[in-house]
């Protein structure tokens, strides 16, 4: 029992440190979103290629979409863009754009030159949907399921070693769920 | 001793500059020129700002950082007073959007007990253990006092 004790501080001391070295490799910048398993907040915004049209929440047509945030003023957005393009072509998913507090310009410009690879993208000048959906910086990628509910929220790049480890888990499993039903 | 006195002397001069670095920082927070229609509101403006935590910025509150972001939820806080919104529903409308991360005061549940109350665990913990050691001391000092025998040996001793 003695002896237990002598070495309490010890396991005590092991046991800390496994704690803090553990925390070495957390991600301080990873939050969870708390709009997973919510519904896409409704919205009223015009398109970012004709400020004329409107759309809300029910345009977002697909049974397995993305929303990616993106803006001209983010430079790791320019980085995305290519493999978002990819995305697309494979038609797996239905990509959707929210353009976030941008000017409709200089938007319209770099999907000319780079592509677009969007369904259409929502122009959110304002940043209100942003607010709504807890962006608060660029990019962001939500997953949303058929019946409109928010999967996931990814902040950061999807490149090709993001897109098989977070996103086709999950884009498998929902898939399944709409065969299943 | 001069050159002592003249060393204390820059050491005062680096302290006061520190002092001004500091005092300033505290004062360089961004301003925004709202106009508040009466004191309790500003005076609710700038304690919800100062509970609230920038998501971009992590380790400051939304009245002191000036990311983008953060001069965006300043505006919503305002705009939500002006509609009269009371606080609670102003903290649960950010916590709705960007989850408890926001505030610097979590709420009190599952996933928080330990650190509401784990510091005064810790406090209990290390008073017992004191407490525990404090007693058990006098019992070593027993052990360590001569015997009678012992005693003898050592007046011989002392007496040479």
């Amino acid at each position: 029992m003695n002896k237990l004790i002598r070495l309490l501080p010890l396991i005590v001391c092991l046991a800390l440190g496994g704690v803090l070295y553990q925390g070495l490799f957390l991600n301080p910048q990873e939050l969870p979103s708390a709009l997973v398993g919510k519904k896409l907040p409704d919205f009223e915004l015009s398109t970012l290629k004709n400020a004329g049209e409107t759309v809300n929440a029910g345009d977002l047509k697909g049974k397995v979409k993305l929303l990616n945030v993106w803006a001209t003023w983010c430079p790791s957005c320019r980085y995305e863009h290519p493999y978002l393009l990819e995305i697309a072509k494979s038609d797996r998913v239905a990509v959707f754009g929210l353009n976030y507090k941008d000017e409709r310009g200089p938007a319209n410009q770099w999907l000319q030159q780079l592509g677009d690879p969007y369904v259409f993208s929502i122009f959110d000048q304002q940043g209100t949907l942003g607010l709504d959906l807890g962006v608060y910086g660029a990019p962001e990628t939500f997953v949303i399921d058929g019946e409109g509910v928010i999967r996931k929220r990814f902040a950061g790049v999807i490149d090709a070693r993001v897109w098989q480890s977070e996103f086709l888990p999950l884009i498998e499993q929902i898939e399944a769920e709409q065969q299943g039903s | 001793m001069l050159t002592l006195f003249k060393n204390s002397k820059v050491l005062f001069s680096v302290f006061m500059l520190l002092g001004a670095f500091l005092l300033g920082s505290a004062q360089a927070s961004p301003v925004d020129t709202y106009e508040f229609r009466d004191e309790v509101t500003e005076k609710r403006y700038q304690e919800l700002t100062k509970e609230l935590r920038c998501p971009k910025c992590q380790n400051q509150n939304l009245i002191d950082s000036n990311s983008p972001i953060a001069a965006d939820l300043r505006r919503q806080v305002y705009n939500l007073l002006h509609e009269g919104k009371s606080d609670m529903e102003i903290m649960n409308y950010m916590v709705d959007r960007y989850g408890e991360f926001v505030l610097y005061r979590p709420k009190v549940n599952n996933t928080t007990y330990i650190l509401w109350f784990g510091p005064a665990i810790l406090l209990l913990l290390g008073v017992g253990v004191i407490i525990y050691i404090l007693r058990r001391k006098p019992q070593v000092k027993e052990k360590q006092a001569l015997s009678a025998e012992q005693q003898d040996k050592l007046k011989q001793i002392l007496k040479d």
